[in-house]
């Protein structure tokens, strides 16, 4: 197993080449460098992950360097196979692999490239360092150098504002939850004495029954520990009030949404509650607690997917429901099921939001969908390959063969269903309602950009390519690419044709970016059928890397019928609408709209988390932090302190005048003058 | 008695600080960097003899001035790598004052290297007058640094740092009179050893405190230090953020921890109250600030009241991770300290809003920087994180309110220093001077290049800053077991739960592989 050695450290030195060599070597070299690197981790890759499904692996560790030792806190760099890490390894390096060809094309035009594959390899080192970590403090460098690279992408075009103000927003709302999670470290090595994770996870259950005390209240040891490190998993996974960062992390380039703000790094969170299962296990109430975050994350995201006009937005929603089924698969226990998810989900939501990057490259940066409409035929390999997405994220399928999701989501739901608590139906009809706004999103997403008549003659990208010729001069000035994620407000000047296209034709993407397409395609085609039973009913697969729950896995069997179809039938009735409101009658949505009131508001402001935090805490932290400065500093501490002492002597000094001469180096002899004094006094 | 290696580390800047009053500007830079090079070299043979697990006190030098009054030097391993830190930063003092000094050269140098005698020698000290002389002295040439050669306010300044300053070390003095007095010597390390009865551990516990607070600085007697980092020229602040800050954590961990082990537990509670007001309240100015200088100044406060807490949690890892705090600090402040200064010599301001997208006429700068940042908010793989975990995972064992209160440090850190970092290096070239800024040249990138393979060496492999202290603060640590105050955790383990939570019975347990 020592080819993970290569696995992790090819990127990080192809990202310290790339970086540092940057314009010095030049675009292709780097290029060539960073690709080249992921596809041999890949290649090298898929081999463990195939040896842990055909079950002749064994879990082991590779040790790197010693890292920390003090006292009875020692953790070292260390790298760890087991068949959780053979899962994120493919899902990792693939993605990750793909986005680079990918961003070949879609980067082509930016005169940054170097910095941007750099940036993506090292943000691949940091995941690959997160996902094979043996003790919990290596998961957190993972975790804070995926959040690093989060940081630069997002600002990658660190000209724009707002890319800007979203990478910091980032950055400070994940460090949120790594308070928790770093609490929850400390509090581990004071109850375990040790950061190891095997040690913990082996310790935990005799623990199930000690309190601690924390804040002054003594609480359940195992709960608090383990709400402390979900506080965390929440921050990186964008859960429900600590997801605001991630529908703005879309400032990034789409490459970078697809690889970090879908695939990968924000499942860490839903990764680190399976690899410490036999701990969560030991603590009903941070599993409760779980189950009801994400069965709350999942519905609440998937309202606000409904009333996006961004393209990429709307995904970032879906994404943000999505990791919601998987925390409460999680936390009703099935984390096979969660893993599942997780690793069917990597492939159609890189796919999706490769799809959207493709359409938005075609589009001219024009990111609204009321700007697109027809382009199933401009664009088809995009559109077949958006297809395959749909149809795998809203689970299609009957009698037992479907889409990715339709095996990882519907098994998740029925989990739910079987576990038979008051959370668990809660989460169980969460999850079914999320399912029919999945699918009513989805299909809004693919009625609007790709059935209907042409739109975009009003869209200002457009009109800017037709007005400045179709060689995309200004994408090589990321600065003129305008906000468009916003509501920005759109000029309706005279459309100079009449068939909305102004004169625009979209071209479907080159190569590089349309193999991507179709290899995620076939992810999210057939990942569902190939590992199903693997992932779902294999206690030798997992090999005790995970908490294997056979209880659960009999209860979901025995069911009642329709708990189990209710996630298709909403799925048809989900379709239904969007097809309703989108193709048939398409005035429909306005009015519904209006209808509504101010309910769409605020569910289209998304919940108004935005406004309530700023009041809340950004505003008022500026706030006090003036007050502190001009009346605790200035106004208190200086006034009566250091200048009110020397008021005092300056008066006194009037009186004194004779004696004192005022310069520093007197105070000095006077100084040196009483040490020898006192000194002849203490001896004599 | 072997090589008077320690006398010589004092020796060779001070022969080479009184060569440079007299000599003209160019060849007193070369003689300072030469001198401190020298030191460097000294310093790394120091290190590379020094016995891991040895004897405590190594290369002890020892001559009886006059009665009783000793010049007593010799280190153990927490000393070493202060030492290690001040003769490391030194010639990168030397090198950031090259060009940007260009008014009494000769006296300047002269001040820097008195300053590295001074340094030194508390670090070296053994006896506990020399160490006031030293530990004082230090005073006079930062105060003629800042009120010499620094900016437009700069007598008030330095009025300020040396008041208050010399205020709270005139208590001390009398209480180092009166213990000498009491325990009939003056040598460090018998006194370390000795037993104060616990009514006068109390009052002379707060005497070193008020001392120590001040130079740490502790808040609420921390407004000296914004108005001396802004007022001194850059080398200034490197040495006063990266040595000088460091001198009072030295004094908690030499003195008023192993010779007042008692009255510190029972005074754990004013230091851990008075640091988590410093990393909210510092962390929430530095947020608001429009000079950089002042920004990291109080920054510097608020990582400072990390260490302060970490050595008063009574146990190993906050004790090495205070120290390991103490060092990052050191380079890491000090390369933000350059970084402002590089800038600052390019446009002469330091005020935020006159930068902006540096990184795309800097792109080397904005590197730099960048890591640095990292350092500063403790992202893992730098100093700042191994410092900021260990220290933070032994208050824990304390106090998990006093943990809550600091941690918070991490989220206000990333606050203000991405905001900072925003502001300097990205967004558009707002303006046209700072646009035309050169990027850095090899004797900047020089400096930069050597704090940032410290900084990324403490991160990765923190073993080699570790080991050398690992004896000296388990000695420390088994003094102060004794008094150490029991922790708030109170784990109490009760019997085991009989089921995983989701445990779920089945009919047929045999029968699991069946499906």
């Amino acid at each position: 197993m020592h080819s993970i050695i290569f696995i992790v450290f090819l990127p990080l030195l192809a990202a310290i080449i790339g970086g540092l060599g940057n314009r010095g070597l030049g675009n292709l070299p780097v290029k060539i460098l960073t690709t080249g690197a992921l596809f041999i981790a890949c290649a090298l890759s898929w081999p463990i992950f195939l040896s842990f499904v055909a079950g002749t692996a064994e879990p082991s560790v590779v040790p790197v360097l010693h890292w920390v030792q003090s006292g009875t806190l020692s953790f070292d760099w260390a790298l760890r196979v087991d068949t959780l890490t053979a899962i994120m390894l493919v899902v990792v390096t693939t993605v990750s692999a793909l986005v680079h060809l990918y961003s070949w094309g879609y980067m082509d035009e930016d005169p940054d490239q170097p910095r941007f594959f750099s940036y993506l390899s090292l943000f691949t080192f940091a995941m690959l360092m997160l996902v094979t970590s043996d003790n919990l403090v290596q998961m957190f460098f993972g975790w804070e150098g995926v959040g690093l690279a989060s940081y630069l992408l997002i600002g990658f075009w660190f000209r724009k504002p707002s890319a800007n103000a979203a990478a910091i927003k980032a950055f400070v709302v994940n460090r949120v939850g790594d308070l928790g999670f770093m609490l929850g470290i400390f509090g581990t090595f004071l109850v375990f004495g040790t950061v190891s994770i095997p040690a913990i996870l082996a310790a935990a259950p005799g623990m199930s029954g000690a309190s601690i005390g924390f804040l002054g209240y003594r609480v359940h040891t195992m709960d608090l520990l383990c709400i402390l490190l979900f506080i965390g998993a929440m921050g990186k996974s964008a859960q429900l009030g600590l997801h605001t960062w991630l529908p703005d992390a879309m400032e990034g380039p789409t490459p970078v949404s697809a690889l970090i703000h879908a695939a990968t790094m924000v499942t860490a969170g839903v990764f680190m509650v399976c690899r410490l299962s036999p701990m969560f296990e030991t603590a009903p109430v941070a599993l409760t607690f779980v189950t009801f975050i994400g069965a709350s994350t999942c519905i609440f995201a998937a309202t606000i997917g409904c009333t996006q006009w961004d393209i990429k937005r709307v995904i970032a929603y879906s994404t943000c429901s999505q990791l919601g089924y998987m925390f409460f698969a999680a936390g009703v226990g099935a984390y096979g099921a969660a893993m599942f998810h997780l690793f069917t989900h990597a492939f159609f939501k890189a796919l999706l939001f490769l799809c959207a990057g493709s359409v938005i490259h075609a589009m001219h940066h024009e990111q609204d969908m009321r700007f697109y409409g027809g382009l199933r035929k401009k664009i088809p390999v995009t559109f077949w390959a958006m297809m395959a997405g749909t149809l795998a994220i809203t689970g299609v399928g009957f009698a037992g063969v479907g889409f990715a999701a339709f095996y990882s989501k519907d098994a998740i739901i029925e989990a739910a269903y079987a576990r038979g608590t008051q959370m668990g139906y809660f989460a169980y009809w969460m999850g079914v309602l999320a399912a029919l706004l999945t699918s009513f999103y989805s299909w809004r997403l693919m009625f609007l950009t790709f059935w209907g008549k042409p739109r975009w003659g009003q869209s200002e990208h457009i009109q800017h390519a037709v007005h400045h010729g179709h060689d995309h001069p200004e994408e090589a000035n990321p600065a003129a690419q305008e906000d468009s994620g916003h509501d920005a407000t759109h000029h309706v000047p005279d459309p100079q044709e009449h068939d909305g296209t102004a004169g625009y034709h979209p071209h479907e993407s080159p190569i590089s970016m349309l193999i991507p397409l179709i290899v995620l395609s076939m992810g999210a085609v057939f990942a569902g059928a190939v590992f199903n039973h693997t992932f779902l009913e294999s206690v030798g697969f997992w090999k005790g890397s995970i908490f294997y729950n056979e209880g659960l896995i009999h209860a979901m069997h025995g069911i009642p019928e329709l708990a189990k179809l209710a996630a298709t039938i909403v799925m048809l009735i989900g379709l239904a609408i969007a097809w309703w409101g989108y193709i048939k009658d398409t005035d429909m949505p306005a009015k519904a709209a209006e209808q509504l009131g101010p309910i769409y508001r605020f569910v289209y402001r998304k919940w108004m988390f935005d406004e309530l935090y700023n009041f809340l805490f950004v505003r008022p932290a500026f706030w006090i932090g003036r007050k502190f400065w001009k009346i605790g500093d200035v106004g208190i501490i200086d006034r009566f302190g250091p200048n009110g002492a020397a008021w005092v002597v300056h008066r006194g000094s009037v009186y004194a005048q004779k004696i004192q001469t005022g310069y520093v180096y007197s105070y000095a002899l006077v100084m040196l003058l009483g040490l020898v004094a006192a000194i002849t006094w203490v001896l004599f | 008695m072997g090589f008077p290696i320690l006398s010589i580390m004092l020796l060779v800047p001070l022969v080479a600080a009184i060569a440079c009053l007299f000599l003209e500007a160019k060849s007193a830079r070369v003689v300072a960097l030469l001198a401190t090079l020298i030191d460097f070299v000294l310093g790394v043979v120091l290190w590379a003899n020094f016995d891991i697990g040895g004897a405590q006190w190594q290369f002890v030098e020892h001559a009886p001035l006059f009665a009783g009054f000793n010049y007593a030097l010799g280190i153990d391993g927490i000393a070493l790598m202060l030492i290690m830190l001040s003769v490391f930063l030194m010639p990168i003092c030397i090198l950031a004052s090259w060009n940007s000094i260009t008014r009494r050269v000769g006296e300047y140098m002269a001040a820097f290297l008195l300053m590295e005698v001074l340094m030194l020698g508390v670090f070296m000290a053994q006896d506990l007058f020399l160490f006031y002389i030293f530990f004082e002295g230090g005073l006079i040439p930062m105060y003629l640094i800042i009120g010499v050669w620094g900016g437009d306010n700069r007598i008030y300044a330095s009025y300020k740092f040396f008041l208050y300053t010399l205020l709270g070390s005139v208590l001390m003095l009398i209480a180092m009179l009166w213990m000498a007095n009491a325990a009939g010597t003056s040598d460090i390390p018998t006194l370390m050893q000795y037993n104060f009865p616990v009514e006068a551990q109390r009052w002379l516990w707060l005497a070193f405190f008020a001392s120590f607070a001040v130079k740490m600085p502790m808040w609420p007697v921390h407004t000296w230090l914004p108005d001396a980092h802004v007022q001194a020229p850059t080398a200034g602040s490197v040495i006063l953020a990266g040595v000088l800050l460091k001198l009072a954590g030295y004094g908690f961990i030499r003195f008023s921890l192993p010779m007042f082990p008692q009255a510190s537990a029972q005074f754990m509670w004013l230091i851990f109250a008075l640091s988590m007001i410093a990393v909210v309240y510092t962390s929430l100015v530095a947020l608001v600030q429009h000079d950089m200088k002042k920004l990291i100044a109080y920054s510097s406060v608020a990582h400072m009241a990390i260490v302060t807490a970490a050595l008063f949690a009574f146990n190993v890892q906050g004790l090495e991770g205070g120290m390991i705090m103490m060092l990052s600090h050191g380079l890491v402040s000090g390369a933000l300290f350059l970084c402002v200064g590089v800038i600052y010599d390019r446009l002469h301001t330091r005020e935020i809003d006159r930068y902006g997208g540096l990184a795309i006429n800097m792109p080397k700068y904005a590197l730099f920087f960048l890591l640095f940042t990292m350092a500063s908010i403790g992202l893992p793989g730098t100093s700042g994180f191994v410092a900021e975990f260990v220290s933070l995972a032994g208050v824990y064992h304390a106090s998990s309110f006093a943990t809550l209160v600091l941690t918070t440090g991490i989220i206000l850190g990333a606050a203000y220093m991405l905001y900072l970092y925003r502001r300097v290096a990205f967004g558009d070239q707002k303006n046209a001077d700072a646009a035309a800024m050169p990027d850095l040249d090899l004797r900047e990138w020089s400096m930069f290049a050597a704090l940032a393979a410290a900084v990324l060496w403490m991160g990765i492999y923190p073993e080699s800053f570790i080991a050398p202290m690992r004896s000296d603060i388990q000695a420390l640590d088994a003094r102060l077991a004794q008094a150490a105050p029991k922790g708030d955790a109170q784990l109490k383990v009760g019997p085991p739960n009989a089921h995983a939570a989701n445990y779920i019975a089945h009919g047929s347990e045999s029968t699991g592989e069946a499906h």
